[in-house]
């Protein structure tokens, strides 16, 4: 009973690092950008819908409003920041979009004040359903669930059947071929950024009545959301879902159990230690291992 | 006299001190298959890349039909009606050769707004796809996927991805480079047959693809145009046996 719900909550988790890597492996795959601020997107997403949510008394509407809103902040980032740092190499991209985490944790500060916000559930997901017979599990981490694979099948539609989609492919595998082509790019670069903000901010949402909506809540995430687009292949999709399935459970189950595994090996006093630590190191030690086999990722875009 | 098709004037530039384009001058009539041939750090590459629009020249302008597309960003001149292919193979990998040139097809199908439309069932994309395609001969390839095309049906896909944008002048930067003489000569013959319908800046070292293609010929040497003209004329020019063609003819025995 306990294992099932621990996996739940690592798909759960997985399915939120998803919503962010999307994002993040697009906009590293076809823009070559490596932008620390994905992160901070997802915090103003959490911000704008908490905010909406209190103001509307209705948390779908304040999912409703976020969204839009914060593709809107996406592509003014996009378009006043980040287009003057394409040429740029990765280590110029690395200050600059860190100098955006900065600005946006303390706008959001002078905004919100410093104190964490809740977003309450709707209502009718805030209970808990029975998914065997005596295991209840919360109804709103299902819907997470729900959602994230929803937005997998729409992505996945998005990026292999439309013609934005195979402008986007075609985009991740050879930028100036795209433009010689006469695509304007900058237009597509928008386009996708404002997208991939709109995914952060989803995350962003669903993760407010889970863990606190605060200043800084961005940079926790976007470690293990790196994480997954390096395992899953920079530029892909499905690289990124199942990346983000795999370092989800890994570090939920790593958490629930190694510390209990290796208590009975070594002893309590030991063991927590060591099976702490060690569970804290789970998505990275993953992460090493997929790169010793694919040293690409598990789906690269490229070439 | 008709305005020539593309306008090259005093276009220069440097690397450093190294003057790869020094003050440059070249037009291309309509139609015209114009090639520029010349050693090797002659300035060709840099020549081409500047009328992509890949470059940014240090000065001088280019013209092409009529408008100054000096500082005009690269695909806005392929709106225009001004392709590339490029010196290495450029196709997409994974699409189909169809999707290759399909997608070529979608970036000129005006607004672009149709974003969210199915890609695969799009007659509108489709049509005009294949008919490139079978222009050069790769009809019954076209579901093949472009990274198990051989070298020379890779080629020859590009060219049909440039014919898809409905260029009025295509920049060929080495055409049938890393080919053997079979797929060479078939491109040469690809490329003779939309002479006269499309003017072409052909950038190659096979004299013999350039001298059945062109129509004239300009010799760049260190950054300069040292001629330009007929291919006899060309030919003829002590200034270019001496500086290029000449090489090993003029080698003592």
């Amino acid at each position: 009973m306990l294992l099932l719900e621990q996996v739940l909550n690592g798909l759960q988790l997985g399915v939120m690092l998803f919503l962010l890597a999307a994002g993040l492996t697009l906009v590293l795959g076809i823009m070559n950008l490596v932008n620390l601020a994905h992160g901070s997107l997802y915090m103003v997403g959490a911000f704008i819908a908490a905010s909406a949510a209190q103001w509307t008394d209705s948390f779908l509407l304040g999912l409703l409003i976020a969204l839009p809103a914060t593709a809107l902040v996406g592509i003014a980032v996009e378009i006043i920041a980040l287009r003057q740092l394409y040429d740029r190499d990765h280590l110029d991209q690395v200050l600059a979009t860190f100098g955006l985490i900065l600005f946006f944790n303390e706008a959001v500060a002078m905004i919100w004040g410093p104190r964490a916000l809740f977003i309450d559930p709707p209502s009718w997901l805030s209970g808990a359903v029975e998914i065997l017979p005596g295991a209840p599990y919360p109804a709103f981490r299902l819907a997470i669930l729900a959602v994230g694979l929803a937005v997998a099948g729409f992505l996945y539609w998005l990026v292999a059947r439309t013609r934005l989609g195979m402008l986007i492919r075609a985009g991740a595998s050879n930028r100036e071929m795209v433009g010689a082509l006469g695509v304007d790019i900058k237009r597509l670069y928008t386009l996708v950024f404002g997208l991939g903000a709109m995914l952060a901010a989803l995350a962003g949402v669903m993760a407010g009545p889970i863990y606190a909506v605060e200043a800084g809540m961005g940079e926790q995430i976007l470690i293990p959301a790196f994480v997954v687009v390096v395992i899953g292949g920079i530029g892909s999709i499905r690289g990124a879902l199942v990346g983000a399935i795999l370092v989800g459970t890994a570090d939920t189950l790593g958490r629930a159990f190694l510390p209990g595994i290796f208590g009975a090996i070594m002893g309590p006093a030991a063991a927590s230690g060591v099976g702490a630590a060690l569970a804290s190191m789970a998505i990275y030690i993953l992460m090493a291992a997929v790169l010793v086999w694919r040293p690409r990722g598990l789906f690269p875009a490229h070439g | 006299m008709t305005e020539p098709l593309l306008k090259i004037t005093g276009l220069t530039k440097a690397y450093g001190a190294l003057l790869a384009c020094d003050g440059v001058d070249l037009d291309i009539r309509r139609g015209e298959v114009h090639a520029v041939i010349g050693p090797n750090g002659a300035g060709k590459t840099t020549l081409i890349g500047q009328v992509a629009g890949e470059l940014r020249p240090d000065s001088g302008q280019v013209g092409f039909a009529g408008r100054d597309i000096t500082r005009l960003p690269v695909p806005a001149r392929s709106i225009l009606g001004l392709a590339r292919s490029f010196q290495i193979t450029s196709v997409f990998p994974r699409f189909s050769a169809l999707d290759n040139v399909a997608l070529a097809v979608q970036a000129h199908a005006g607004s672009g707004f149709g974003f969210w439309a199915d890609a695969r069932r799009e007659t509108a994309l489709r049509e005009p796809a294949l008919a490139c395609l079978e222009r050069v001969g790769l009809a019954g390839r076209a579901r093949v996927p472009a990274r198990t095309l051989a070298h020379g049906e890779q080629r020859q896909l590009e060219l049909a991805m440039a014919l898809a944008t409905g260029p009025r002048l295509v920049l060929l930067d080495e055409p049938t480079a890393g080919m053997g003489r079979e797929d060479s000569a078939r491109m040469v013959d690809l490329l003779a047959g939309l002479k006269g319908e499309i003017a072409m800046l052909l950038v190659e070292h096979d004299m013999d693809a350039v001298f059945a293609l062109a129509d004239r010929i300009s010799v760049m040497v260190g950054g300069r145009v040292i001629a330009t003209g007929a291919p006899d004329e060309v030919r003829a020019n002590a200034q270019v046996r001496r500086a290029y063609l000449g090489e090993d003819e003029a080698a003592p025995c």
